[in-house]
């Protein structure tokens, strides 16, 4: 397969500009995501994951913020440079975006379908009636029932999990090739989370739609996913399939981080605890920012800035980590 | 045979809904209804529920926090509800809590030490110098240094403050701590430091948990025995391993089944649970669970299934084990 992707982030650095000088929240970032493909993105608060999806975005507020360096190309179109214009119309209908708090993310004060109908009417050329019909068939995409009495009524007479449904109908009423999903399930309760990602699987495959899960539940990522990036501190550490990643973990930080979940199949005598605390974005400028935590730290992590390498005898893996030199560097 | 720390009979909260222009009492949301379990002395209670199942009603209820409508709670072997303000104070000497957020649950404008020493103003214990050695032990206790005294909250980072709050906890060395949710607002490997700091302190000081969460996967981790809540009532109870390999309520079942396993290899034959919590301001009839059950009869909708022992130790309140 040799499709070019929907998405493809190259070096990829956004910084925050405050008092105390630049701070890069994303360092140097690249990644793809292809056709029809679920790429997670897992990391703890502060790694850099929902800045590199509002940068994609081009959410970024700005000032403090900035991207800096690097190239977003979207369907091959570099939007780094982009007018505010023009963003105006890839956002909905190159690119989606779902947000983590599906409460706050729509306007109290409007019903469910004015808020759809305006989407579809700014997006395409149709009609109030059109639109109206658009409107009605989403909502019955994702699963809600009373579709039609559903527009007439506001945000505050649904639930959390129709919320978020309305969010991706939103999201998805102009058939964008890209749905990013930052934590979406995270304000849910686990068994209206299993519906919701359930729906964006089955949403996935129905449309054909891209989508970048964001997310922190290493369990999530197994489930949906079909490729994985681990972020720490601004940087990708780790990339693979998920099937490699949860089988073969080859980053110190991955591994830690894989081991220190409890299970719900089995009871684990401890559990596997990372020393320290996630470092502040812009604290580490020198060497591996994982050094200060890390178990095998050795000399040259404090001091040089290990690239990524390719994991030997795998497909698809690259690691941050001079532990798998051997394998040879791909890129910075 | 364990020895009984905590018992909860028939515990009841309504709270009233107030309406119309006199602000009559139109409803009630029956927050928790009609519980009833126990905690024996050292062990770790898990509860686990969906949002709005009242275990934190129920956690706050059984510090009297928030005043029960009914029920009893009987503290080795004392009833706490009848007590009087200052007689229920002095019994929380030996019941700490430790809340969600470790943000809003500390004062931002008192120092680390202000705030662990104010527990020991309250119940009268030591004088000035020995309160000020107790903060310091307790701080290298939760693993932080006794320099930290000095700081703000605000200048430590989530996981650090969680230690704080721990350690405010256990100053009055109490014998029962409940924790609300206390590792569900840090991160992963955050998550687990606090989780083992709670094991060792357990170990070291001999106490007993109610640990109160939303995370199948922790309550497991650290729960001797579990109950799962829906809908302000306690559908199963019995041990961790036993709740875990072979659920018994429907309910349990689905919300195991609902776990995102951290393994890919793993193929999910997974029935979805359909539609949403109901409004507990009007409960379904019968089970409360009845609406989402896929094994529901007729009898779910018109009567309430008793919290009943099925298998020795293993309690559900389900019809379908009803004895013949």
């Amino acid at each position: 397969m040799t499709q070019a992707p929907v998405l493809d982030v190259k070096q990829l650095k956004t910084s925050f500009f405050s008092a105390d000088g630049e701070i890069p929240a994303v360092d140097e970032v690249s990644f793809s995501v292809n056709k029809g493909e679920i790429l997670g993105i897992v990391g703890e608060s502060g790694c850099g994951k929902s800045v590199t999806s509002l940068s994609i975005m081009k959410l970024i507020p700005q000032p403090p913020g900035k991207i800096v360096g690097g190239e977003i190309l979207l369907n091959g179109e570099n939007i780094v440079y982009s007018s505010e214009k023009r963003m105006r119309e890839i956002r909905g209908n190159e690119v989606a975006m779902i947000f983590q708090e599906p409460m706050t993310s729509l306007n109290p004060l409007f019903t469910i379908g004015n808020q759809l109908i305006e989407g579809i009417k700014i997006h395409t050329k149709a009609g109030k009636k059109e639109a109206f019909q658009r409107a009605v068939e989403m909502l019955k995409l994702v699963g809600l029932p009373r579709a039609e009495q559903i527009m007439h009524e506001y945000p505050h007479q649904l639930s959390g999990g129709m919320r978020q449904r309305v969010m991706i109908a939103m999201a998805l009423s102009c058939h964008p090739k890209l749905l990013i999903a930052d934590e979406p399930t995270t304000a849910l309760d686990v068994t209206i989370q299993a519906q919701i990602l359930a729906l964006m699987k089955d949403l996935n495959e129905k449309l054909d739609t891209a989508i970048v899960l964001i997310t922190h539940d290493l369990g999530v990522v197994a489930e949906v996913c079909e490729r994985v990036i681990v972020m720490y501190a601004g940087k990708v550490v780790e990339e693979a399939p998920v099937m490699e990643i949860f089988k073969n973990p080859k980053h110190p930080y991955t591994l830690g981080l894989l081991q220190s979940v409890p299970d719900v199949r089995e009871k684990k005598e401890r559990l596997y605890s990372i020393p320290g605390n996630v470092p502040k974005p812009g604290s580490i400028r020198k060497g591996c920012r994982f050094a200060a935590r890390c178990e095998f730290v050795h000399e040259r992590c404090l001091s040089d800035t290990p690239p990524l390498y390719k994991v030997e005898g795998a497909d698809q893996h690259t690691v941050r980590c001079f532990l798998h030199e051997s394998g040879g560097a791909i890129s910075g | 045979m364990a020895e009984i720390l905590l018992e909860v009979n028939q515990l009841k909260k309504y709270f009233p809904i107030n309406g119309g222009i006199f602000g009559k009492r139109v409803g009630e949301v029956k927050a928790v209804d009609d519980i009833s379990f126990f905690v024996n002395k050292g062990e770790t209670l898990g509860i686990v529920g969906e949002s709005g199942c009242g275990k934190s009603t129920t956690g706050r209820m059984l510090m009297r926090l928030i005043e029960p409508t009914e029920g009893k709670v009987l503290f080795e072997g004392k009833e706490l509800t009848n007590l009087s303000d200052g007689d229920m104070r002095k019994m929380r000497k030996e019941m700490q809590m430790v809340f969600q957020d470790p943000f809003a649950s500390l004062n931002p404008r008192h120092t680390v030490e202000k705030i662990l020493e104010e527990p020991l103003i309250v119940h009268g214990i030591g004088d000035k110098v020995e309160r000020k050695k107790r903060v310091k032990e307790m701080l290298e206790v939760v693993g932080l240094s006794s320099y930290h005294a000095k700081r703000y909250p605000h200048q430590f980072s989530g996981g650090q403050r969680q230690r704080i709050g721990i350690a405010r906890a256990l100053m009055t060395k109490p014998k029962l701590i409940i924790a609300d949710e206390p590792v569900s607002a840090l991160d992963v490997s955050i998550q687990s430091q606090v989780l083992n700091l709670l094991e060792d302190l357990q170990e070291e000081f001999q106490l007993t948990y109610i640990f109160i969460a939303h995370d199948l996967g922790v309550v497991k981790h650290i729960s001797d025995r579990v109950g799962v809540m829906y809908l302000g009532r306690l559908v199963e109870i019995t041990e961790a391993e036993k709740l875990y390999e072979n659920p018994l309520h429907p309910y349990t079942k689905a919300l195991l089944g609902a776990v995102p396993v951290p393994d890919p290899t793993l193929k999910k034959e997974r029935e979805l649970l359909t539609g949403d919590i109901p409004s507990p301001s009007n409960p379904p009839s019968g089970c409360a669970f009845h609406t989402r059950c896929r094994e529901c009869m007729d009898i779910c909708k018109t009567e309430r299934p008793q919290l009943e022992e099925i298998e020795p130790g293993h309690f559900a309140a389900c019809h379908l084990y009803k004895k013949k």
